[in-house]
Parts: C-alpha cells; sequence; structure tokens
C-alpha cells in the first residue's frame, strides 16, 4: 500500500545573475541574486573580475614609480590616492615636505573629492532614472577634471605626487581658475539639490532603503560618508589631521538614519564643504618651494634642470638608475586618509631595499562593499542599484 | 459608398497614418534635443541643418543591422510579439478627431478617419492589445530580465489601466456619448467649457495613467535600464528593437492626442467659430490640435528628464491605494452633481 501525498505546487526562487556585463554595476561587478517574485532573499557578490596586481606591483616599482599605479586604482579621485601614497612614503622615509606642498595638496583632494562626489551623486541619480541629475553633476566635474589637466597635465593618470613633494608648481593664475570653477560647481550642487533633495519619488526611493546602523558601521570597518551617514562623527581630517588639514575650518557633515538618502545628504554637504576648504587654501596658499631637497636623493629634479644642465641630468639618472637612488629605512609605515570614499591607507614595508618589500592599499571601497549583501536581502531589485549606487565601489580599488 | 468617398477615406488614412509616423520621426529627434538642452549638451546636430535628419539615420541603422534571435527563443511568439505591438499603437490614431469639417468637392468631410460611437471603448479595448506584445515579448525572449520586465509591465498597465478607463467615464458621463466627436463639440464655445476646467481631477488621474500606460519616466519600470538591461525588450535587435521603439513613441502621440481630446477641447480654437470660416477655420483647427498636442508631447519628455522613476511596489500602491479610489469617488461626485443638475 503507498501512501498517496498531497502535490505540492512548487515555486522555484529565481536566481538572477546581475553583472558582470550590467549597466549598473559600475565597472565589472557580479551578483548573484535569489529572487522571490522581485524581492531580493540572498544576494552573494563576486569580485575580482577587475584584478590587475596593483599591490603586487608595489613590490617591483620603486617608490615614486608606484605613484603612477596609485592613481589608476581609484578612477574617480586619482589625486586622492596618489597623496595617501606618498604620505606614507614620506612617514616611511621620514621626510617633512614643505607646507605649499601640503597646501597643494589639500587643494587637489578636496577637488577630487567635490568630483568625485558629485559623479557618485550623479550615478546614484542615474540609477533611479534621474539622468539629468547626473549629466548636471557630470558638466561640474568636467570643468574641475580640466583644472586637473591644467596643473598636472592629464585627467585621470594624474600622478601628481613625488615622495617628498609634488611633480610640479601650480601654475600662475591657477587660483582665479579654480575659483571660478568653484562657483559654477556651488551653483550645480543647487541645481541637484532642486531635483533631488525635495522630489517626493526620490525620497520614496530612498529613504529607509538600506539602512546600516550605527553598529553595523562600527562592526563591519565602514568608514567615510557612509559611516558619517549612520551616525559616526569620524573624519580622519579632523580626527587624525595630515597634510596640515588642521589649518583648516570646516564642519564634518553627519546624518543619523544611515540609509540611502542620508548618505545622499552627506555627500551633498561634504560638497559644501570642500568648496570651503579648497577657498581657504588658496587664501591662505603658503609661498615656496613643492619639493624637498633635491640634494636628498629621493624627488626627481625639476624638469628643466634635467633637459638644461648636466648635473641635472646626472641627478636624474642617479636617482632612476636600478642601483641606485633612493635607499628607505628598513622599516614600516602606515598613514590613513579621508578620501572620499572613506579610510584610504597605504601600508609599506621596506627591507631597506631601492622597491617595498609589500605595498598594501587599505580599499575604502572593499570594506564598505563587505556589508552590501547584508543590505539588500529583503529589499526589492530595484533597491539593489540604489544601494550599490550609495555605497559608490570603484571596481579599480575593490580589486587591486 | 461613391467613388469619391473610398478617395476621400483612402486620403485620410494616409494622412493619418503617415502623419504619425512623421510625428514619431520628430518626437525621437524632440526627445534628443530637448533632453540636451534640458541637461547642457548638444544633442544630435550632426546629420542634416541642426540634425534634423538624425531619426533617418537611426531608422538606416537599424535596418542595417544584423538580426539576431537569439538560442531558446519561442520563434514564433518572439517574431510577433513587436508586431502585436506596433499594429494597434498605429491604429489608435484612427478615431481621434484632429480638425473641424472641411467642405470640399460639394460635401462635409470630417477630419477623422473613422467616426465611430464608441471612439473610447475602440481606443481603451487597442491599448490594452499592446499589453500582449509586452508580455509576450518578456516571456519568449528566454531571458530573466526580459521576464521580470514583461511581467512588471504587464501588471502596470492592467492596474493604470482601471484609473484611465474611471477618469475617462467621468468625461462620459458628462458627455453623455462615447464618440470623440460628440466630445470634442460639447466642449466648443468657451475657454471653460474645456472639460479640464470642469473635471480636474479626472485630468490629473487620466495625466498620470497615461504616463504609466505609454511605459514612461516615471513608470517606465518595464525598461529599467539599471535594473533590467533592457526590460522586455533587451533581447530583441534591428528592425524588432526599432518596431517597439516606434510604437513606444506612437503610444505616446496617441496618448497626447486623447489628452487634448478629451480635456482640452480636441480642435477646438477657444473663441473661435471655426465653422464659419471655412476652409481656413479647418485649418486652424488641425494647428491648434497640433499645437495642445505638441505641447503634451513636450510634458512627456519635460517629465521624463526630471523625475526619477517609482518603484514597482510604490507604483502599484499609487495605481490601487490612490488613483483608483480617486477616480471612483470622482465618478460619484460626477454622477451626483448631473442627477441634482437633472433634478432643477
Amino acid at each position: 500500500m503507498t501512501r498517496v501525498t498531497e502535490q505540492q505546487l512548487e515555486t522555484d526562487r529565481m536566481i538572477l545573475n546581475f553583472g558582470p556585463h550590467h549597466p549598473s554595476t559600475h565597472g565589472t561587478l557580479r551578483i548573484i541574486m535569489e529572487l522571490e517574485g522581485e524581492t531580493v532573499m540572498k544576494a552573494i557578490p563576486e569580485i575580482g573580475y577587475l584584478h590587475s596586481g596593483f599591490e603586487k606591483l608595489g613590490e617591483d616599482l620603486d617608490f615614486n614609480q608606484y605613484i603612477t599605479i596609485t592613481d589608476r586604482m581609484n578612477y574617480l579621485s586619482p589625486l586622492c590616492n596618489n597623496v595617501a601614497y606618498a604620505l606614507a612614503a614620506e612617514k616611511l622615509m621620514e621626510l617633512e615636505v614643505s607646507k605649499r606642498t601640503e597646501y597643494i595638496r589639500v587643494l587637489m583632494c578636496e577637488l577630487s573629492r567635490i568630483a568625485d562626489h558629485l559623479l557618485n551623486v550623479g550615478m546614484l541619480a542615474v540609477d533611479l532614472g534621474a539622468m539629468t541629475a547626473f549629466l548636471y553633476g557630470f558638466r561640474a566635474r568636467e570643468d574641475i577634471y580640466d583644472l586637473f589637466e591644467i596643473a598636472t597635465g592629464t585627467r585621470l593618470t594624474t600622478s601628481y605626487t613625488l615622495v617628498g613633494g609634488l611633480m610640479r608648481d601650480i601654475p600662475d593664475g591657477y587660483d582665479k581658475a579654480v575659483l571660478k570653477v568653484l562657483d559654477e560647481v556651488d551653483e550645480i550642487a543647487n541645481d541637484i539639490e532642486t531635483l533631488l533633495t525635495k522630489n517626493r519619488i526620490w525620497h520614496d526611493r530612498t529613504k529607509n532603503i538600506g539602512i546600516i546602523s550605527k553598529e553595523n558601521a562600527i562592526s563591519y570597518g565602514i568608514s567615510g560618508p557612509m559611516a558619517r551617514a549612520s551616525g559616526i562623527d569620524w573624519d580622519i581630517r579632523v580626527n587624525e589631521p595630515y597634510s596640515s588639514y588642521e589649518d583648516f575650518d570646516f564642519d564634518v557633515a553627519i546624518a543619523l538614519n544611515g540609509d540611502v538618502f542620508d548618505r545622499y545628504l552627506v555627500r551633498m554637504e561634504e560638497i559644501r564643504q570642500s568648496i570651503n576648504i579648497c577657498r581657504q587654501s588658496l587664501d591662505k596658499m603658503p609661498t615656496g618651494d613643492v619639493s624637498i631637497d633635491p640634494d636628498f636623493g629621493f624627488s626627481l629634479p625639476p624638469k628643466d634642470e634635467v633637459y638644461n644642465s648636466i648635473e641635472g641630468l646626472i641627478y636624474h639618472f642617479e636617482v632612476t638608475m636600478p642601483n641606485r637612488g633612493m635607499n628607505p629605512p628598513v622599516g614600516e609605515a602606515y598613514v590613513a586618509t579621508e578620501s572620499p570614499n572613506g579610510e584610504l591607507g597605504y601600508y609599506i614595508v621596506s627591507d631597506g631595499n631601492r622597491t617595498p618589500y609589500r605595498v598594501r592599499t587599505r580599499p575604502p571601497s572593499l570594506i564598505n562593499y563587505s556589508i552590501f549583501s547584508k543590505l539588500i536581502e529583503g529589499h526589492m531589485l530595484s533597491d539593489a542599484p540604489a544601494i550599490l549606487g550609495s555605497i559608490n565601489i570603484i571596481a579599480g580599488e575593490l580589486d587591486r | 459608398m461613391d467613388f469619391l468617398s473610398f478617395f476621400i477615406i483612402c486620403v485620410k488614412v494616409l494622412l493619418v497614418f503617415a502623419g504619425t509616423l512623421l510625428a514619431v520621426l520628430i518626437m525621437v529627434y524632440a526627445e534628443r534635443r530637448v533632453s540636451a538642452f534640458m541637461q547642457g549638451r548638444l544633442g544630435p546636430n550632426r546629420v542634416g541643418p541642426q540634425g534634423l535628419l538624425q531619426p533617418i539615420a537611426d531608422g538606416i541603422k537599424f535596418l542595417m543591422k544584423e538580426d539576431i534571435i537569439p538560442d531558446g527563443v519561442n520563434k514564433p511568439i518572439y517574431l510577433l510579439a513587436p508586431v502585436i505591438m506596433l499594429i494597434p499603437a498605429l491604429m489608435t490614431f484612427a478615431v481621434i478627431p484632429f480638425g473641424s469639417t472641411i467642405t470640399l468637392f460639394d460635401r462635409d468631410i470630417i477630419l477623422q478617419v473613422a467616426d465611430v460611437n464608441i471612439g473610447i471603448l475602440y481606443i481603451l479595448a487597442l491599448t490594452s492589445i499592446g499589453v500582449y506584445g509586452i508580455v509576450l515579448a518578456g516571456w519568449a525572449s528566454n531571458s530573466k530580465y526580459t521576464l521580470i520586465g514583461g511581467l512588471r509591465s504587464s501588471a502596470q498597465l492592467i492596474s493604470y489601466e482601471l484609473a484611465l478607463g474611471l477618469s475617462v467615464v467621468s468625461i462620459i458621463l458628462m458627455s453623455g456619448s462615447l464618440r470623440l466627436n460628440d466630445i470634442v463639440a460639447d466642449q466648443q464655445g468657451h475657454l471653460l467649457s474645456w472639460y479640464v476646467f470642469k473635471q480636474p481631477l479626472a485630468f490629473l488621474i487620466f495625466l498620470i495613467a497615461t504616463y504609466a500606460e505609454t511605459n514612461r519616466l516615471p513608470f517606465d519600470l518595464a525598461e529599467a535600464e539599471q535594473e533590467l538591461v533592457g526590460g522586455y525588450h533587451t533581447e530583441y535587435s534591428s528592425m524588432k528593437f526599432a518596431m517597439f521603439f516606434m510604437s513606444e513613441y506612437a503610444n505616446m502621440i496617441t496618448a497626447a492626442a486623447l489628452t487634448v481630446t478629451l480635456f482640452f477641447g480636441g480642435w477646438d480654437v477657444p473663441l473661435l467659430d471655426e465653422k464659419s470660416l471655412g476652409i481656413w477655420g479647418a485649418m486652424l483647427s488641425v494647428a491648434s490640435f497640433i499645437l495642445k498636442m505638441g505641447f503634451f508631447l513636450f510634458l512627456f519628455i519635460w517629465i521624463r528628464w526630471t523625475f526619477p522613476r517609482f518603484r514597482y511596489d510604490q507604483l502599484m500602491k499609487l495605481g490601487w491605494k490612490v488613483l483608483l479610489p480617486l477616480s471612483l469617488i470622482n465618478i460619484f461626485i460626477t454622477g451626483g452633481y448631473l442627477t441634482l443638475a437633472a433634478l432643477k
């Protein structure tokens, strides 16, 4: 005798492969999602599609050469990475850079922060269907990139810093150009806020979505605007100032709810504060050299000396030849900086050779991304791009 | 039917068909230029003067593209879906009166392809057929993104059709006819006789519902590219994609025309008796119709490039919990008012 059981209607969960080729994965990401209807029940992020061995390259390139790698790690705010690495290397070698260098670095970092946040807010908007806010932000970002081009010669692969200084000083009249762009950015930030901040649909889409509680933010090691949106009053620029940030007067933007909307608000406020810092740095810009004593043996000599004097040329070769040049002390150094996405740190271990023994990056993107699968579980499929956009991952930094 | 009437009908069909297709081309161009203007860009300006030939270049591009049919699709349905969507989209315009009567060859010609006495029902019925195109395309494409897109949009279209239909009911109550000509005739005279002033709530509901019906932002969930790549038409390429594209724009044009007909007096020029002006009056009425329609088409573009997109559950909530009760209340108010007015 067999027992007849009632046949249950089976409902399977749909497995959706979100990426690596998907319009909203910002680079190459892959998320394997289990959907029930439109609700995400489980999400497994998979990274590694943009792995380029950046950290390993650090063991083969000398301290100045590696700066060219750092800007490729972060394609939204490369100058912040340049500065962070230079600071770590300087700490290792116990170098003091001039005040002017520090101020220019602050200026560049803050301009990068504006560009990064504008793009991030824009991407968040475009992920929620508001294309216009994105293009407004992109336009302002374009002007900021022009400023980078004036100072560094390139738009993205800036490689502006050197260990112990800058590649070159900012040109004459740069402050006027910057002030003009800052005014424009201010206006565009107003435009974006007009489009979004009081928009009912925007509120519906971003409020109470992807909430990170204060405890979770701390236990996941989340930093930067994401942590501040969860109510954590922590900004490395204020709490552990580097590169003369203590000279500047600015507020730390904080929100309490930790949802997508608050992260958006914090980023918008940081744009304003950064504009403020840029203006201050131009006001107080000290005079002086942007390179430490050339005889020291670390930084490259100025280009016209290389081209026009034999001493300069010899010295250039001395620095760059594999069996000469830098003699860093044996030791290790870690410097944390406040990059647009959070704590960006470089940890360098030196065994006294020309190239470091190990370079480790503390990437804000990777650590901020670690909470992502937890955030989208239980939300709808449409919220996944919103949360992803508010985290602002940079795939190059994620995979290194 | 004599030869002349047949000839006149043929000319009208051709005129409306060509007009709709031309309007689609103009809309595609306008969408890109206006959005560029709003976003501080230039937009297409290379092909022809001011880029006016861009839609034609796009059309040629669509024709030249390789027609890919992915593996594992349900071929007959996959091929049929764009057709199901395009044909009703082009047919709906047939009952919309786009001008007053012209007297030519000693006979009165109404500027409308078919003067059907169930005009509104015809339009609602045909637009509902378009849903099948979306659902079938989503299902037959054998892709998860298209399936979700198709499901979303079928749910969306069905729920917003209710609000749309019910908001139109209050208009029907007031005009007492389903014929679009009667509805237009009812709005003749001074400006305040337009139904937008008599039925502001119905107008608002109707406007919102048309945005959902045409899958435009803020209701374009069926093709939310950030979530679903391309929605229901992800797997379509070449001319089949173009057919979806065209039908979307054709739907938009019909929606704008219907808004004008139902709420803005159709071809009515305020404070002017078109019939007394003869052929010039008819021309003027057509111009007025196109102008009003143009405004609503511009509104479509304007809103698309201003607002973010709703989420699926929010969209459903808006449709079922806000628009549907509101339109029901509106019907009751209209009905009550008409009954009281009749009692007097």
